[in-house]
């Protein structure tokens, strides 16, 4: 068994996005060497290196692998959970809102206005609890390992991604069922979904970091994610909120995402305002998080 | 030429309440802040820190193989996180330049109910291979596993030493110009041991740059050119790695009085207060010549009210490398002490010193039939210096052999031997082959 000569590098390295070092004679050689990575006790928390994230997009990529592979082998019926889960909220929620409450969502019939919004709001509580809990879960990576932190909790959102879009095949023969068309505007579809997965993604890296450093995280969020739901129009249409709290509701990001999906699905107008507050919070959600991860990362191998 | 590898003041600091509690819960630290707002920081400022890693500098020139050595808690492993970049310095600067790997674990993210396969390709990208690269050594790391017919069964059904050896597969085929290695070949069985120093010594013949962290002072004599002492988190000695090794396992005699030493075994009722070595004249002796007829003397104390006829003691003479050269006890040579007074020593009469020049290890024991007394390692460090063992002015060295012993040569002629061994040629054979 033999190593190969330490051979050209690729251009992607280890610690810190560096030139390349000519290396199959660099000792010999009188190219000199470059700097490839500098350790220092303070970092710029300005400085958010993406594009060092973006040289570990293949781990990225087996993580989530990763995660969705030990998901579905450790589950008897595997993959059909992913619509398991919201179909059996929609049955859930159909009876108990229409035969008991007589709640009215326009021309949708109620099994499928639920459905639509479960299917985002599974989602985004499945992303949001799997990445919150993702850099503990994967302790001995941190520990042992470098690589940008950030990519641990994203690959939690990205191993829910798949899930998604295997729970939102069943929209189809649903329609079908209740005879509901899909409207044109289903091609803006993705946009809701893309929002959806960048307030995960958001929620997600802050979690997951609060939780290095404070173990409540776990305990509180699935309470939280909970309550969350019932104040994002996933189940009940935003016409039964109160006008004087209805202002809250659309500051809560779902709600715009959520309503608006399902506007681009089954047509209607789509709201403009609910929509332009729900991208505004989610990038700040999203910025907010990520410049605070940035900023903590340093310290979860000492901690975690 | 310019260094790869750069270190100037690295430090790194820990609390210690951090250390023994590593995560806080939210309300701890919010009545800690509403309770008692300055505390922190006032116990920060006392004695609740601790410097894991203290003003280390070096440079490493490209290929060069330096091994660190020092005993757990010296901040070694700490050194090597920062480089890795796993954790920050709290001061200080560390600059690299080339493609760094680390391997700090074998086996890093491998998850149990994987197949060995998928655990490979996951296990690559986690040690910074890219996919292609993992599908170019795939054949070679499977092969260097010696798991083939397992290879698409889930690990969690591995023996731990298939685990292991899959584990270091991957690794070995890591194509770093700057590897760092942290303990990682005190796993699995001797035959992979010897396999894994295999892999390091390859590397470090192609002109890799290696950080090598071991406890395993053969080890380190045999893979680096280059030594590195640590103490407490500072750099105690750096130069050649046989320098290094010999730095570090004079330490254990910096500490002169036995009385103080907390590293030692046995009930305590007899205690061996102080080990020393005199001529045949009873004059203390700095270190002994090979050759040379030499007392070894235990002092010891007894506890009050301790009596016994049946205290056997015992001193091993072991190498630097921890290898034992030889034993010797009064019960081999048949000598009981009868009642033993409270304070007096135990002697031992070597009349020959059979030791090449060197500095060994003593490690005595004192024992009242099968139960230890008091036994502690590495108790004293016995210099030998060159000295006539063979009356001929010939010595060998140390490396040679690491004891001395007594002989006669003859020559026979070839008749004459066959007469004595009184056998046929198969013999005569046999006995060249178990001396092969």
């Amino acid at each position: 068994m033999s190593i190969p000569k330490a051979r050209r590098p690729a251009n992607q390295s280890q610690l810190e996005l560096g030139g390349s070092v000519r290396s199959d004679d660099f000792i010999s050689s009188n190219v000199p060497l470059q700097l490839t990575a500098v350790i220092e006790s303070e970092r710029s928390w300005l400085k958010l290196g993406l594009k060092e994230v973006w040289n570990y997009r293949e781990l990225l990529y087996f993580l989530a692998w990763r995660d969705i592979r030990v998901r579905y082998k450790q589950t008897a019926l595997g993959a059909l959970w992913a619509i398991l889960q919201p179909l059996l909220g929609m049955l859930v929620f159909t009876l108990l809102f229409t035969s008991l409450s007589g709640v009215t969502t326009g021309n949708l019939p109620y099994p499928l206005f639920a459905y639509s919004g479960l299917v985002l709001w599974v989602f985004f509580a499945n992303s949001v609890t799997y990445s919150a809990n993702s850099l503990v879960g994967n302790a001995n990576l941190l520990t042992k390992v470098y690589f940008p932190r950030i990519i641990i909790p994203t690959a939690a959102v990205a191993a829910c991604v798949l899930d998604f879009f295997i729970s939102c095949s069943l929209l189809v023969p649903l329609s079908l069922w209740y005879g509901v068309k899909f409207s044109a505007s289903v091609l803006l579809a993705p946009i809701f979904v893309m929002l959806t997965i960048l307030l995960a993604t958001g929620v997600g890296l802050f979690m997951a970091a609060l939780c290095v450093k404070y173990r409540d995280v776990r305990y509180a969020l699935p309470f939280a994610v909970q309550l969350l739901m019932f104040v994002s129009s996933v189940i009940t249409p935003p016409s039964l909120i109160p006008e004087k709290f209805r202002w809250l509701f659309m500051l809560n990001p779902l709600t715009g995402t959520i309503e608006n999906f399902r506007t681009a699905l089954f047509g209607g107008s789509l709201n403009w305002t609910s929509l332009m507050a729900a991208t505004v919070v989610t990038l700040l959600v999203c910025s907010g998080a990520l410049i605070y991860f940035r900023r903590v990362e340093q310290s979860f191998a000492d901690i975690v | 030429m310019p260094p790869i590898i750069r270190v100037d003041n690295l430090s790194k600091r820990y609390r210690i309440g951090a250390l023994q509690r590593s995560y806080f819960s939210a309300r701890e630290s919010l009545m800690n802040s509403l309770v008692a707002p300055f505390q922190r920081r006032r116990s920060e400022a006392e004695s609740s820190v601790v410097w894991a890693l203290r003003d280390v500098s070096f440079a490493v020139q490209p290929g060069e193989v330096v091994g660190i050595i020092g005993s757990n808690g010296a901040g070694k492993s700490t050194l090597l996180k920062i480089l890795s970049g796993i954790t920050k310095p709290t001061v200080g600067r560390a600059e690299l330049y080339g493609r760094v790997s680390s391997l700090l674990e074998v086996g890093t993210g491998f998850h149990p109910e994987l197949t060995g396969r998928e655990n490979v390709f996951l296990n690559g990208a986690i040690l910074g291979m890219r996919r292609e690269e993992v599908k170019r050594h795939f054949d070679s790391i499977v092969a260097f596993a010696e798991i083939a017919p397992f290879i698409d069964t889930a690990v969690k059904h591995y023996s731990s030493g298939m685990y292991v050896r899959l584990a270091f597969a991957v690794a070995a085929h890591l194509e770093p110009e700057i590897l760092i290695v942290d303990e990682v070949l005190s796993v699995g069985d001797a035959q992979f041991q010897r396999k894994c120093l295999g892999v390091m010594d390859q590397a470090a013949h192609t002109g890799r740059t290696v950080l090598f962290v071991s406890h395993n002072l053969s080890a380190v004599n045999h893979l680096c050119r280059r030594g590195i002492v640590m103490v407490a988190g500072r750099i105690k000695f750096d130069g050649t790695q046989t320098e290094a090794v010999a730095n570090y396992l004079t330490g254990y005699n910096e500490i002169v009085s036995l009385r103080d030493r907390t590293d030692r075994a046995g009930s305590g009722e007899m205690r061996v207060v102080a080990v020393s070595i005199n001529d045949a004249q009873g004059r203390a002796l700095d270190e002994a010549v090979s050759g040379q007829e030499i007392d070894i003397c235990l002092d010891y104390e007894s506890a009050q009210g301790f009596q016994s006829s049946r205290v056997i003691a015992g001193i091993c003479i072991k190498t630097q490398l921890d290898a034992p050269v030889f034993l010797q006890h009064n019960r081999l040579t048949r000598v009981e002490w009868g009642a033993l007074p409270a304070r007096g020593s135990l002697i031992c009469r070597i009349p020959k010193l059979p030791l090449p020049p060197s500095n060994y290890r003593l490690t005595f024991s004192l024992m009242d039939g099968s139960n230890y007394l008091d036994t502690m390692d590495n108790a004293f460090e016995l210099k030998v210096a060159e000295g006539d063992f063979f009356g001929t002015g010939e010595v060998p060295p140390a490396t040679h052999g690491c004891c001395l012993v007594e002989a006669e040569w003859r020559l026979e002629a070839e008749g004459n031997h066959r007469q004595q061994l009184g056998e046929s040629d198969d013999v005569d054979q046999s006995v060249t082959r178990s001396l092969a």
